[in-house]
């Protein structure tokens, strides 16, 4: 292969003094100093800094007008626009995590249900949040586009019960999300 | 009863030698809160500084808590609310909106200067750790013997001009010594022996790079740190440094000659030799102290953490303030030698004490020479936070190959100025 020799660059006798670029450097140092103190950093507005320097002062002001779509929060369950919660309970989710935080106790549709067609549900669908890596292969494995992972990212639980997500909690965070695939809908 | 205390006060103070040790102790007091204050102050500026030139903001959630009041049974909402209502101001006018900028509502900041005192007292709560494999007696004398140096050396730096009183002139200086800058030489070296000791008895084997290291470093330097003031010595003719700093303030700082006896030819040719110790002396400052760029003996990229790697605790706490206490008084002696000391310069001393009096010129002058401190603190900051490491070669090679014989050849040319231009 060929190759290039790149000379090294001569040094001058005033670089070799190096108290140019020493005064240069103090000067440049300075300059964000002045700049960030009144509050006029560069690439502020980008990064949505609030007062000094270009740090956003987080619980005051949040980035979440900043997310972008891609952002992977916690995992939730949806119900769609028909109000039929959409979990199957075919365990997928739960076989693929990685972090084994999913735990599904699966059981039937009662037959005078209107989706008895749908012939599982879950009785009980627990993430606990303390193990979730927030990796997003549940919503990956999902079949039925029941499980995804939301924007949300504030998550204090107080003791170690209330980190794990039980059903109604993970319906109750997910809600209803419109224009999902309806492939159980009665036939026409 | 008043006038029996009085008198007793008088009786005591014209007594010389009661009036010697009670101004001693007065003084000894004032010295060394200047030097303690100055750690976790410049602790603060350190890190405010460094994130303003990283553009962040820096601590500054350390406050008093707004809630704290409803804790201790005040019903009525945040007192930050109960204050625009008493001062009769909109609650999302300006002047509220400007407090709120400035987290008013939520704590009482005080500017952040809550977080050095909770440093310090996270540090006294921490265990306090002994490695089995350490050897023990070394390892608890070698941060003592970091520390108690810079302590004793700050004894001989003036922080202020005399005071005269009806009982006698008091000297506002620890130990008027004749030997000062030599003293503090002598003694500031000693602070090598903590650190090889520190990195020798952790008996482990980065801390005893950075040991060896720091004491290569540290006696490198001081060669050329105490070449370089020779001429300044030539200069004064004079060793005591409250009468170097008494020279500057009636002649024009060494620096700034800028009024007095400061205005002859003389002086402003002997600027040049003065510059070059004033760099050389400067860089052997950041170089004694351990500072970047070149605390060789603390660099994480090859040593971990450094001569201090083993230590937890107060115990390393004390390396921390032996540096900080170190910088300290390396700046105050940079201010003492060429800068004026506590003097405020333009002929300004003269005319307070001419015309509003000893006291009010005395604590003028202490308040000037914390700011000078303060300013030089931030300078250590500054340069800490724009200059990269050196390699070590380099470092050794600037020590010993360019200040050296630079401060040496700067004699000569002092001496030529002072024998040939009069």
């Amino acid at each position: 292969m060929a190759f290039k020799t790149i000379k090294r660059p001569k040094i001058s006798i005033g670089e070799r003094f190096y108290l140019k670029a020493l005064l240069g450097g103090l000067v440049i140092t300075m300059k964000h100093l002045v700049l960030s103190i009144i509050g006029k950093s560069r690439s502020k507005k980008e990064l949505g800094g609030s007062g000094i320097g270009v740090t956003m002062q987080y619980p005051e002001y949040r980035w979440d007008k900043h997310l972008p779509e891609y952002y992977r929060g916690y995992p939730v369950l949806v119900k769609g626009e028909d109000g039929r919660e959409r979990c199957v309970s075919c365990q997928l989710c739960e076989f693929i995590c990685p972090a084994r935080a999913i735990t599904i106790k699966p059981g039937e549709v009662p037959a005078d249900s209107q989706w008895n067609k749908v012939e599982k549900a879950p009785v009980e669908f627990e993430i606990d949040m303390l193990r979730c890596i927030y990796c997003g292969m549940c919503q990956e494995a999902c079949p039925e586009q029941a499980i995804f992972m939301s924007q949300g990212y504030l998550l204090t639980p107080t003791d170690k019960k209330a980190g794990v997500h039980n059903k109604a909690k993970l319906y109750e965070l997910g809600g209803t999300k419109q224009g999902l695939v309806n492939k159980w809908n009665a036939y026409k | 009863m008043i006038d029996s205390i009085l008198s007793f006060c008088d009786s005591v103070l014209s007594n010389q030698y009661w009036f010697f040790i009670i101004t001693l102790l007065i003084k000894l007091v004032i010295c060394f809160a200047i030097t303690i204050a100055f750690i976790p102050i410049s602790v603060l500026i350190e890190r405010r500084v460094a994130s303003f030139i990283q553009d962040r903001v820096g601590p500054n959630r350390v406050g008093i808590p707004a809630t704290i009041f409803k804790r201790f049974g005040m019903k009525a909402d945040l007192p930050f609310v109960k204050a625009l209502d008493y001062f009769g101001l909109p609650h999302d006018g300006r002047i509220a909106n400007i407090c709120r900028y400035f987290r008013l509502d939520k704590d009482i900041p005080l500017l952040g200067l809550l977080q050095p005192a909770v440093d310090g007292g996270k540090l006294f709560l921490k265990q306090d750790f002994t490695p089995p494999f350490v050897r023990r007696f070394y390892f608890w004398v070698a941060p003592m013997l970091v520390l108690a140096p810079p302590l004793m050396t700050a004894a001989v730096i003036p922080f202020a001009g005399d005071l005269e009183t009806p009982y006698g002139n008091i000297n506002m200086v620890v130990a008027n010594l004749s030997i000062g800058p030599l003293w503090i030489f002598a003694i500031s070296s000693l602070s090598v022996y903590g650190l090889v000791l520190a990195g020798w008895s952790s008996n482990s084997k980065f801390p005893l790079i950075g040991g060896i290291r720091s004491s290569a470093q540290m006696i490198s330097y001081e060669i050329s740190m105490g070449l370089s003031i020779i001429p300044l010595l030539m200069i004064y003719s004079e060793l005591n440094l409250s009468n170097i700093v008494q020279y500057q303030a009636d002649n024009g700082w060494l620096l700034l000659p800028f009024w007095g006896e400061g205005l002859t030819v003389e002086r402003w040719v002997l600027l040049i030799p003065i510059v070059i110790s004033f760099i050389i002396f400067l860089t052997s400052v950041f170089a004694e102290t351990n500072r970047t760029p070149f605390d060789m003996s603390e660099c994480e990229t090859d040593l971990v953490g450094g001569y201090h790697t083993e230590y937890s605790s107060m115990k390393f706490a004390q390396f921390f303030m032996g540096e900080y206490a170190a910088m300290i008084v390396g700046s105050s002696l940079v201010i003492t030698l060429f800068l004026g000391g506590w003097s405020i310069g333009f002929g300004i001393d003269g005319w307070l004490l001419d015309n509003c009096g000893n006291w009010i010129s005395t604590i003028l002058q202490l308040i000037f020479y914390v700011l000078k401190l303060a300013a030089f603190a931030f300078f250590f900051v500054w340069v800490r936070w724009t200059v990269p490491r050196f390699r070590y070669d380099q470092v050794m090679k600037l020590g010993w190959l360019v200040f050296f014989e630079l401060a040496v050849i700067n004699i000569f040319i002092t001496a030529a100025i002072l024998y040939f231009i009069k």
